[in-house]
């Protein structure tokens, strides 16, 4: 009898799923770790980290993916969050349909959204109706083809960014600091601005955090639209080396990792996942 | 006097709900320019022939052009795989740190760990598989030289369906973690001390009372990986290179130039993936809704 009771205090199972778990997680790491370590023959060294983080051409798609990443969180936040802040003052009405507008890009995965992309925008814009066209194909240009990546971008981070920005506005009462900031004689400028934004920053941060890590190693987008980042670089990349490309395999998981653990930081373990590849 | 002051800073009352909607035009602007403009593009163009007519033809051929059929079965074949095997290992997982009895500590390092994995695809993790599983991969070095066992020998190929599975499961069960782990704190300890103070074993607590209370929340969770898998396309890419032709990169290359020499029937075929995860949204979300029922 004793045995049988000790063997159900102690959680057996519970520790070989736990390891289990643990070394699926570890082992590909480890191994891409290992293996970018080797470059030289009998030595254990950062060789290929040297080499790669010394090629031109990765610090220029890894700084134009960086860039990228900046503006679409930007571009994010002067949407999204006048937009939740609005619904949640005056339209509450509009809370479904946003939501739900929201929630689609799950249903378009990247590669179904770059090719609607393209279809639309490679043809050129015209007054609805007429043939005098307003603008050439926005993907025949380099200004048109980085609008339609940040763009995409942005469809991609939608449902973290707005969760995010919606459950921040949740803790804490606009509508109070609203009249507050009105009867003090401020403007919706300064209002949205100075009052509202320092107030969901914890949860844009995280957003913002959740869009870096889908746009930093992005590339159904960057490669379909012809945008040199570091995605199709590092793709590029591994067809014709073999440690670099794991060197900077391994850098992205420490990115991706810096991102969450900061996330996990501010939100106290609130946080939530992409999702989507 | 407060009653005068109180009028005094109310809020003006709404002046016309029209008004109002000005407010939110800027993302109605977007969604449209860049999620419906593009979708509507893509419906439309599954309904029109080489001529410009409408035609139900290129519908009608995704299921009668076999190799479009067996790309979407393959895509759902291993959609489902990784979800079923993905949903049960990070059930288990789950489980193992909420009521399963490790210690608190280890419970945050599988959640934080989670977080990161399910967000670790494409490229980086094709290439991560390549140095573990590849045919100098580490896993399979040592399972050469430790244990004498010859992985490729025995016929695996980390190229294969087994191997993309093995690959995608590295995003499927962390997230099969993260969304388990909120419901099994939801069960409540008082159900389980209700049903051993009337006699229950650990045995028919699981089967009669927990698992009818997650049923719907597991189930819903699968599809919900199962979505996931069906919409990937970087890692199926870069590990593959695009000899599984699985439905994501059949519509890659159709994109990439028109290999089907008929653009109504490119957009048929992302039409029918956007259908399959449509309604593999929906059905996670009704499972959501019969959740919170008793959990939350």
């Amino acid at each position: 009898m004793n045995a049988t009771t000790r063997v159900r205090k102690f959680p057996f199972w519970s520790l070989v799923w736990f390891i289990l778990g643990v070394l699926y997680f570890a082992l590909p790491l480890y191994a891409t770790l290992d293996f970018s370590l080797r470059m030289e023959r009998d030595v254990i060294g950062f060789k290929a980290y040297e080499l790669a983080f010394a090629d031109d051409e990765f610090l220029k798609t890894f700084g134009y993916s960086m860039l990228l990443a900046i503006a679409t969180i930007i571009v994010s936040i002067i949407i999204i969050v006048p937009t939740a802040y609005w619904i949640r003052l005056r339209l509450p009405e509009a809370r479904r349909i946003v939501e739900f507008i929201t929630l689609l890009p799950f249903v378009i995965p990247a590669i179904i959204l770059v090719f609607g992309l393209i279809r639309v925008y490679s043809s050129p814009v015209n007054i609805p109706f007429t043939e005098i066209s307003l603008l050439q194909p926005l993907t025949n240009f380099k200004v048109g083809t980085n609008i339609l990546i940040v763009a995409g971008y942005m469809v991609l981070g939608l449902p973290y960014m707005y969760r995010s920005v919606d459950t921040g506005m949740r803790t804490v009462d606009v509508r109070t600091l609203t009249e507050a900031a009105q009867s003090l004689g401020a403007n919706w400028y300064t209002i949205i601005v100075r009052i509202i934004l320092p107030n969901v920053r914890t949860a844009l941060l995280s957003g913002a955090l959740l869009t870096f890590a889908i746009v930093v190693g992005e590339v159904v987008l960057a490669s379909f639209l012809g945008v040199p980042t570091f995605g199709p670089y590092l793709f590029l990349l591994g067809q014709h080396r073999a440690y670099e490309p794991a060197a900077l395999t391994f850098t992205t998981f420490l990115l991706t990792w810096a991102a969450m653990g900061i996330i996990q930081l501010v939100t106290g373990g609130q946080g939530q996942t992409t999702g989507a590849h | 006097m407060t009653q005068t002051t109180l009028t005094a800073s109310k809020m003006p009352a709404p002046r016309s709900s029209f008004k109002n909607w000005i407010g939110v035009v800027p993302f109605f602007l977007f969604a449209i320019l860049f999620i419906f403009l593009p979708s509507a593009r893509l419906f439309i163009g599954s309904f029109t022939d080489n001529d410009g007519r409408f035609t139900f033809a290129n519908l009608i051929e995704l299921f009668t052009q076999p190799y479009i059929l067996n790309s979407y079965l393959l895509s759902i074949r291993i959609s489902a795989v990784t979800a079923l095997g993905g949903g049960i290992f990070g059930f288990l997982l789950a489980y193992s740190v909420t009521v399963g009895g490790l210690p608190k500590p280890l419970r945050s390092a599988l959640i934080t760990f989670s977080g990161v994995a399910s967000n670790f695809a494409g490229v980086p993790l094709a290439f991560a598989f390549v140095a573990t599983l590849g045919r100098t991969g580490f896993v399979t070095a040592i399972l050469k030289n430790v244990f004498g066992v010859d992985m490729y020998q025995a016929g695996f190929n980390l190229y294969s369906f087994l191997g993309l599975s093995l690959t995608y499961m590295y995003f499927q069960f962390p997230l099969m973690v993260l969304i388990m782990a909120p419901a099994l704190d939801g069960l409540k300890r008082e159900w389980r001390e209700a049903a051993e103070n009337l006699g229950a074993n650990s045995m028919q607590y699981w089967l009669r009372i927990a698992m009818p209370v997650l049923l719907p929340s597991i189930l819903g969770s699968m599809i919900l990986l199962f979505g996931n898998a069906f919409g990937a396309y970087a890692t199926a890419y870069a590990l593959t290179g695009g000899r599984l032709p699985i439905i994501t990169i059949q519509i890659g290359a159709q994109v990439r130039g028109d290999v089907l020499h008929n653009p109504g029937l490119g957009n048929a075929m992302a039409i029918g993936m956007v259908f399959i995860m449509a309604i593999s949204l929906a059905g996670y979300s009704w499972l959501q809704a019969k959740t919170e029922r008793w959990l939350k």
